[in-house]
């Protein structure tokens, strides 16, 4: 093969492909030919860069540049003056939003330079589609070193001195519950990887199946290893289909190299793993559900005990543990379990990956040492506010997590703390809300999405989340009445305790945490009948300013429901009974004569 | 082929690794000046019978870059060598054949090409 002097990295994961950078892999293709550097530059396909926002990104090495919203009329600039002449194409270049620095080297992005990447490290660096890039990085390695030096139970000491904790959201430390299933009576045993993210604005398993389907899969033969499994199951939503595509590449080529199969490198461990895409309900998410739903069976979950490390899927011992989770593994056989637990918290060991979207200027995926400040992550990482506004909450955890407020920005992230204020880890979504969202909205948004995906197998999770939506609907039409907060809260504490699974034992907490944090936004919409934000359309109403109108009439024309009035003598008015407040008359009038009240 | 021990995986990772190498900075880089003023004066040849020579050495671990014009047009086709613990060796007038001889030279066995240096910097 030739030598390549220089490696184009385009993204592939979901974000760059929306945003078009197949179309950009194919230009960079036939102007690498034009030019005749296809012998000696390499164009290479990866997963996410986490910097989705910026996408297409496209990421040229030796130098390390990466470039930004990259379009296929960019693209011969790029071989020209990069590729050949050796200078950066400066205006395709990270711009820092506050000093307006132009970044050269990838490293160097403020984005990137704070974070530490172990689940991620190689997303965004490797091709996902060969199995040699991840070789080469030292891919397959730890497998080694467990079957050939390691026994079992070293294997989950290893785990347990590392201190990793589930990242599905639930924070059990993963060695303690290996153990359980190594001790469990069977002659057969699963390891399961539970990749029905679901929560809404979460992002990153998606990401680490597109961008390192290996780790997951040494990961997954890592812990199947340990408690003696033979067999796994990666439950992968069927909204995936580039992550499902990719590991069934992924298994397909651990097979042919015989790392997958019977007999793994000469010693007596078998392992054969399978995919079973799941209809994308968020219960399945849930361990148990999560079973029943590979079984074959409507995706509901039963009690606990028996617990799935004892009595399973088919009944035998079973340990599931979340993507990111079994992507850790590798990383901590390899290096040792005493390398990972050096970093972050005295409690939470690791690093987490948490998705960034909401009013954030970098949306995307960060992977940070647990106990780096929300500050950190929303104003350094993430670029601060978007357009400028001011902060007012960040939502953790999804629809199961909780809002936390400005008092929380020098909170140091890790499981205890976030559990002490009200939200959870989660599986890592992070919304940020900026000061023009209704919080009454927000939490009315999320539970109305765990309302809609209750099961309905217990009466608290599916009466009561649907009571207490019917109480938001009320306050947010401004209905409301002060004792409605009171019946909120008591039923919020009611599902909270008595619901069958971790969907109805977490779907109140973005309510609770609204009103413990933001109570005097609730206050507003029943005593003043006032949404401080200017969201609940029930409560606001659009004005003409007869002084600063022109009488252009721009906004009677846009109206969809033609209720403006007026004509070239007289200002426009808007007749309140028939306006449904849908806003367009402010975007469109030139003159910022409308407004809302 | 299957992997069958350790070795194997080792194997594989040994001729897998120039897959991903040029995307770390190396130890030991090439820089080739590549403005209009080298490119006139056959820096583009000078760069293929550098890629030509690693390959057919088996150089996996040097990074080639190309650079903008440094102001000394005259002295074009210029080629810098940086190695670990020695000071930027810059030199002038490559020829192709120049290019082989400073890697054979220089890169493989560490001796500068005295009669090509323009000079030296940290």
């Amino acid at each position: 093969m030739a030598f390549y002097r220089a490696h184009v990295l385009v993204c592939k994961g979901t974000g760059c492909t929306a945003s078009g950078s197949p179309s950009v892999y194919e230009a960079l293709k036939k102007e690498l030919e034009r030019r005749g550097l296809d012998q000696e530059v390499a164009l290479v396909e990866t997963g996410c860069h986490g910097m989705c926002e910026m996408g297409p990104i496209v990421v040229i090495y030796p130098e390390g540049s990466l470039y930004c919203r990259v379009t296929v009329d960019d693209v011969p600039e790029i071989v020209e003056e990069h590729l050949y002449k050796g200078r950066l194409v400066q205006r395709l270049l990270y711009t820092t939003p506050d000093t307006k620095f132009k970044v050269p080297h990838y490293r160097d992005i403020p984005f990137y330079s704070k974070q530490l990447r172990i689940a991620l490290r190689n997303c965004g660096y490797i091709n996902p589609d060969n199995i040699d890039e991840y070789i080469a990085r030292d891919g397959y390695e730890a497998l080694a070193k467990a079957l050939t030096t390691m026994k079992p139970e070293e294997v989950i000491t290893e785990v347990r001195t590392s201190g990793l904790r589930g990242r599905g959201g639930g924070g059990f430390p993963t060695g303690t519950k290996w153990e359980f299933c190594r001790k469990a009576q069977g002659d057969k045993k699963y390891v399961i990887c539970n990749a029905d993210e679901g929560d809404p604005g979460a992002f990153m398993d998606r990401s680490l199946l597109e961008g390192d389907p290996h780790a997951v899969i040494e990961g997954m033969m890592l812990g199947a290893y340990a408690i003696g499994a033979d067999e796994g199951y990666i439950y992968c939503r069927a909204e995936y289909p580039l992550a499902i595509k990719r590991l069934r590449g992924a298994i397909a080529q651990a097979g042919e190299y015989g790392l997958i199969g019977d007999n793994i490198m000469g010693s007596d461990f078998s392992f054969h793993l399978h995919i079973k895409e799941g209809a994308g309900a968020f219960v399945c998410g849930e361990e148990t559900a999560l079973m029943a739903s590979i079984q074959g069976e409507r995706g509901m979950p039963y009690p606990r005990p028996p617990f799935p490390a004892n009595k399973g899927l088919w009944g035998k011992p079973t340990n599931i543990n979340n993507v990111e989770t079994w992507a850790n593994v590798p990383n901590i056989i390899r290096n040792g379990g005493a390398w990972y637990a050096s970093i972050g918290t005295e409690k939470s060991k690791g690093t987490k990956v948490f998705a960034l979207t909401g009013k954030v200027n970098n949306t995307g995926l960060v992977e940070v040492p647990m106990g780096t400040t929300l500050r950190d992550i929303v104003f350094d990482m993430g670029g601060g506010i978007l357009n400028n506004r001011k902060f007012k909450a960040v939502q953790i955890g999804g629809p199961s997590g909780g809002c936390l407020a400005e008092q929380h920005l020098d909170l140091p992230v890790d499981y205890e703390s976030l559990t002490a204020a009200g939200a959870i880890m989660g599986s890592g979504g992070l919304v940020v809300i900026d000061e023009d969202t209704c919080m009454v909205d927000v939490s009315k948004f999320f539970l109305e999405f765990t309302q809609r995906e209750s099961c309905g197998k217990c009466v608290p999770c599916r009466e009561g989340t649907k009571q207490m939506l019917l109480i938001l609907d009320k306050i947010s039409s401004g209905k409301g009445r002060m004792e409605d907060l009171k019946i909120l809260e008591d039923l919020a504490l009611m599902v909270k305790e008595m619901s069958l699974c971790g969907l109805g034992q977490t779907a109140p907490n973005p309510v609770l945490t609204t009103l413990r944090y933001f109570r005097e936004e609730y206050e507003a919409h029943i005593r003043d009948k006032k949404c401080p934000a200017m969201v609940c359309k029930a409560l606001i109403s659009y004005v003409i300013d007869p002084e600063k109108c022109r009488k252009c009439g721009l906004c009677a024309k846009n109206c969809p429901v033609n209720c403006i009035a007026g004509d070239r003598n007289t200002p426009y008015v808007i007749d309140q009974e028939k306006c449904i407040k849908c806003g367009t008359c402010l975007e469109v009038c030139p003159f910022q004569a409308v407004s809302k009240v | 082929m299957k992997v069958t021990s350790l070795e194997d995986l080792r194997k594989i990772k040994e001729s897998a690794k120039d897959l991903t190498s040029a995307r770390s900075r190396g130890a030991t880089r090439v820089i080739i000046g590549m403005g209009t003023c080298g490119i006139a004066a056959g820096a583009r040849e000078v760069m293929t019978a550098i890629l030509e020579e690693l390959d057919k050495r088996g150089l996996k671990d040097v990074a080639v870059e190309t650079t903008g014009c440094i102001g000394m047009c005259q002295k074009e086709p210029l080629v810098d060598i940086i190695r670990p613990g020695e000071p930027r060796t810059t030199y002038g007038e490559v020829s192709p054949a120049d290019a082989v001889r400073i890697i054979a030279e220089h890169l493989v066995n560490g001796h500068i090409v005295e009669d090509k240096v323009i000079g030296q910097t940290d």
